[in-house]
Parts: structure tokens; sequence; C-alpha cells
């Protein structure tokens, strides 16, 4: 109990920063329309893709010789690479198609 | 100094996530909130790269040539990959690239898992002893070692059944995995998550009792070997809980499982926020999660499901709906020729047409379009009906018709369209089984009962375009075929549409 406090007051910037970004996701697409729910789940898509910063600060921390680390780091930097520049760029191309036809 | 300029840069990456995610909820704004999204994501991970510090040593980041490695590479396939992409294939995109993402947030955790697995844990609590922290050893044994392995552990799980789960979503969506389900899995399922689960925590606890130097946790000899098998067994159970997860799901749920990992993944990210004390991942890892999250239950509400029964009730697949395909009398359908189909068309006064997956993958989006033209210029009346989730995503359907240059305005909704139906004089259904079958409102036993559809039998003429008598994407007959009202109009939807527009030039 006392180590779960403990926890709490530890933390708690990061968990007011967790309950504020739950209902900001919630409000911030309150009323989509269904067209623009595949082009919204792609957006949503790469902005996760920032999973890729992760990815670069294990990878810049591995020891040189630890080829393991380095090898997973590298994998994990390439697809989480992919997950953002492909999303971004997936969206962009659905987006565009939108925009043609509005005179 | 440097360290600032760097919370400064995630900052900006925080708040443009959260513009972006707004502006891409509104048709007008959504490419350019897009681009925002993409500018904030730049410098978060130029600032990384070059400012980021070690919160102890104050090193650096080296392996630089590998970072860039990795970026050109990763950058180039993703841009190409992007851009070659057809239209049709825009889901199995998505799922294809959230999965890269899981498992990108997967490898993060068993690297660092092999990193403390290497130094024999003890790690953080040593750092902080150097910190010269005054807080005493159980609760700081427990509040940072285990704070530490928790979101390892949960980056991994979350993470491995996303990826695992997409790559499956992705293979269904594209034709190559079929569903599969066997008698129970759901119980199999429930197994395999309460095993995760325990091993985690049982590794967790064991390396507590083993790390922890107090006096009611002795110190027992930790065997890392041992551990780290466990380790990888947690990881083998997640991806194997990722696929059999997904499996079983099908037909019109599949976009829903996909938002639904989508939020997986954004969670996945958050884990590596937690773990790296890093805002930006953090807040865009949670913001997408919930948002994913709500989407997905948008989606089930558009289809008049709870979310609980697309996961649960295997929608269409693998337990074959006997009652409503086998037993039930068909009749007789009747088909109709290009010809008369081309006269009944060219005199009505309105047309709606219903595009279904059919269109997309014949692409015959850009021939409808044509024949859309002609028959205005012969002054009838033509609209586009758009069921929430015809295609393979709600929305996909939208994005097609765009691609080839249908006007905005011609696009009614499903409740608009409902309302017009009764006034329409011919109905042409491109491709589409599941959205117009009537057996939504009127069979119980219908694995598609209560999913709100398109009201196509209250126009006169009803014409369907298929391939062939086959069901559809969930796999149930559909009545609306053997009614009198309907005429059957068989053949590819880009053929069938060009000779139409042929037979229509030529009356």
């Amino acid at each position: 109990m006392e180590a779960v406090l403990k926890w709490l007051s530890d933390s708690q910037q990061i968990i007011y920063i967790v309950i504020l970004m739950i209902f900001v996701g919630i409000e911030v697409i309150g009323r989509v329309p269904s067209v623009l729910h595949t082009p919204l789940m792609s957006g949503a898509n790469a902005i996760h893709g920032v999973v890729i910063i992760g990815a670069i600060i294990v990878m810049g921390k591995a020891e040189s010789d630890n080829y393991v680390a380095l090898i997973l780091g590298f994998l994990a930097v390439i697809l989480g690479t992919l997950n953002v520049v492909g999303g971004f760029v997936v969206t962009d191309r659905m987006l565009e198609m939108f925009k043609s036809k509005k005179k | 100094m440097e360290f600032s300029i760097l919370t400064l840069c995630y900052l900006i990456g925080s708040v443009t996530f959260i513009i972006g995610l707004k502006m891409l909820s509104n048709p007008a704004t959504a490419r350019r909130g897009n681009l925002i999204a993409a500018v904030g994501m730049t410098i978060a991970i130029i600032g990384t790269i070059f400012l980021y510090r070690d919160e102890d040593s104050g090193e650096k980041l080296h392996n630089y040539l590998w970072i860039f490695g990795g970026l050109i590479i990763g950058g180039i396939i993703g841009t190409l990959a992007a851009k070659k992409v057809k239209m049709t294939a825009m889901p199995e995109m998505v799922s294809l690239f959230n999965g890269m993402g899981g498992a990108c947030a997967a490898l993060i955790s068993i690297i660092e898992f092999g990193h403390y697995a290497h130094a024999g844990f003890k790690n953080s609590i040593q750092e902080a002893y150097e910190a010269g922290d005054q807080i005493d050893d159980a609760v700081l044994s427990l509040g940072v070692q285990t704070g530490v392995l928790i979101t390892i552990f949960a980056g991994l799980i979350i993470g491995s059944v996303s990826f695992a789960g997409s790559m499956i979503a992705w293979g269904k969506l594209n034709g190559k995995i079929k569903d599969f389900a066997f008698k129970g899995q759901h119980i199999v399922n429930q197994v395999i998550l309460v095993t995760i689960l325990a091993l985690s925590t049982y590794i967790i606890y064991r390396i507590k009792i083993s790390v922890g130097s107090t006096d009611d946790a002795p110190e027992v000899p930790l065997n890392i070997t041992g551990i780290s098998l466990l380790f990888y067994g947690v990881l083998a159970l997640s991806l194997l809980y990722g696929v059999l997860f997904v499996m079983p799901i099908g037909g019109a749920d599949m976009p829903v499982v996909i938002s639904l990992l989508n939020s997986f993944t954004g969670v996945a990210a958050a884990c590596g926020g937690f773990l790296y004390d890093n805002k930006v991942m953090l807040t865009g890892g949670i913001l997408v999660g919930a948002a994913g999250t709500l989407l997905t239950i948008l989606m089930c509400k558009a289809m008049n499901r709870s979310l609980l029964n697309v996961l649960i009730g295997s929608f269409g697949g693998g337990n074959k709906p006997a009652g409503a395909g086998g037993s039930k009398e068909q009749g007789a359908y009747k088909e109709i020729s290009l010809s008369d189909t081309a006269v009944i068309m060219s005199y009505a006064h309105k047309v709606m047409i219903v595009p279904g997956y059919g269109l997309a993958v014949a692409q015959a989006q850009h021939a409808c379009h044509e024949l859309e033209k002609l028959l205005e210029s012969k002054g009838v009346d033509v609209k586009y009906a758009i069921h929430p989730v015809a295609g393979r995503m709600p929305g996909h359907m939208n994005v097609l018709l765009a691609e080839a240059d249908v006007s905005y305005d011609k696009l009614q909704e499903m409740e608009q369209a409902n309302e017009e139906f009764p006034t329409t004089d011919v109905v042409l259904i491109l491709g589409a089984n599941d959205v117009v079958n009537p057996a939504a409102k009127t069979d119980p036993s219908s694995p598609i009962y209560g999913m709100p559809i398109l009201d196509v039998e209250l126009a006169k003429n009803v014409i369907v375009n298929k391939r062939s008598m086959k069901p559809g994407y969930a796999g149930i007959e559909n009545d609306l075929f053997f009614q009198p009202k309907t005429s059957m109009l068989f053949g590819d939807a880009k053929k069938v549409l060009q000779d139409l527009i042929a037979e229509i030039k030529n009356l």
C-alpha cells in the first residue's frame, strides 16, 4: 500500500499527462464523419509511429560491441521509420484525393 | 541548454499531434493536419538524435551510422510502398504499417530487458544509490525496478499482439489468409492471456525478491538464463495470442479490429514513453490509444454492434452460419441483359449507385464515374449511396470514388440515401452484398442481424452486378437477390460498366 502511494506521488506528473491525453484524444475526434474514418485511422497510425524515438534512444545507447542489441535496434529503427513515413505518406495520398474534386 | 531545446522539441511534437489529429477529423483541414503532425514528428525525431542526453551519465547518443542507416532504409521503403500501393489496397497497407509500429515497440522491450539481464537487474537500484536517494530499500526495489519491468512487459505484450494481429489482418484483407476458428477457441485465447499475465507477474516478482536487498525480501540467487527464457516464452505466447485473436474475425468486422490494433500500438508506444520518461512518446501514444479506442467504438456503432460482440461473435467467419445460408428456400433469381439495363437506366429519372467491394477490386471507379456523367447528360439524376462500412473499411469507398473525381455532393450517406430510395427508379448495386442484405432487419438468426443497411428494395428496380451467385464477404446468402424486383447482371464490375456505357451510347 505504502509503495503504491509512493509510486503515485512519484509519478503524478506522468499520471496527469496520461489522464489528460485520454480526454484530449476522445475530445479531439469527437464527431468525425464516417467519410474520414479511414484517413483518420491512418493518420493516427502514423502518429503512434512516435515509438521510433524509443528505438533511436535504445540504438544510440547500445554499446558498440553489443551486436545483438545493435541488430535488434537497427531493425526497430527501420520498422519505426516505416510506420512513420509510410503512415504519413499513405494518409496524404488518401486526403489528396478528397481535395482534388473539391472545387 | 541543449536539454531544454529537446524539451521544447517534444513540446512542439505533442502539440502538433493534438492539432493534427483535430484537423484530421474535418474534411476541409485534414490534409494540412496530417502535414502538421508529420512536421512535429520530424522535429521530435531530429531533436532526439542530436540533443538527447542520458539522464544519469549525461552521455550523448552514439552509433549514428546505424541510426541513420535505419532511418534511410525505412524511409525509402516506406515512401515507395506508400506511393505505390493501390487505393483498393489501402486498408492492408494501414494494417501493415501498424504492425511495424507494434514490432518496433516489442523490439525496444526485448533490447531493454536484455540490457537489464546483462547487468544482473541491479542497474536501477545502484543508480539510485549513486544518485544519493534516501528512499528505503524495499520501496526502491519495488518502485524503480518493478515500474520499469512492468513497462517493459507491457510494451512487449501489447506490441507483439499488435504486430501479430496486424500481420494476420493484412493477410486476410488481401485474401492470403482465410478465416480460421476451432471449437473453444475463445477459451484457449483466454487461457493464453492468463498464462501471459501470470508468467510476467512471476518473472517480475522473481527478479524483485532476488534483487531487493532488504530483510523481508531475502536475496535469492537469480537464474538469469532461465528468466530470459521465460521472457521469450512471454514473447512467443503474445505473438500466438495476436494470431489467434484475429484469426476468427472476418467480414465487415475487419476494420474494427484494425482500428483496435491501432490503438494497441498507441498504448505500446506510450509504454516506451514511461520507460524513457519521454513526454512526446507518452502523449502521442496515449492520444492515439484513446482516439483509436473511440474510433473503434464509433465504427461498431455505425454497424450497430458492440465491441464485445465483434471480438466474441466472430462475425461471418469460422462458425459457418448454417441457419441463414443452407436451410432457407432460395427460389429463383432472374438475369437481366446489358441492353435492357441500358434502356432502364437511360429512361429513369433517378438512379442510385451502391458501390461495394466488387467495384473496388475491379478498379471500376473510373468507369462508374463515366457512366454517371453519361446518364447525367441524358437528364438522369445520379447519386451514390454509401454505406458506412462499404468496401473494406469505413470511408474506404469515399476515397475510391474521390480518386475517380466523383463530386462530393453526389455521395449520400446511409440515412439520406434511405430516405431517397422510395423515389428512386433504378438502384445499381456494384459488388456490394452484406450492406444491402435485408436479413440484417428480418432474420434474427443471421450473423449480421442488427446492422443498419441500405434499404434498396424500396426502389422500383434493383439491378445487382456480381461476378457469380456466391455469397459475399460475410459468407451469408442474400434474400434480396431472389426478390421479384431484383435482376442480376453478372460479370466483372469494370467490364460490365464499360459495356453498359457503350450500350447506352448506342441507344
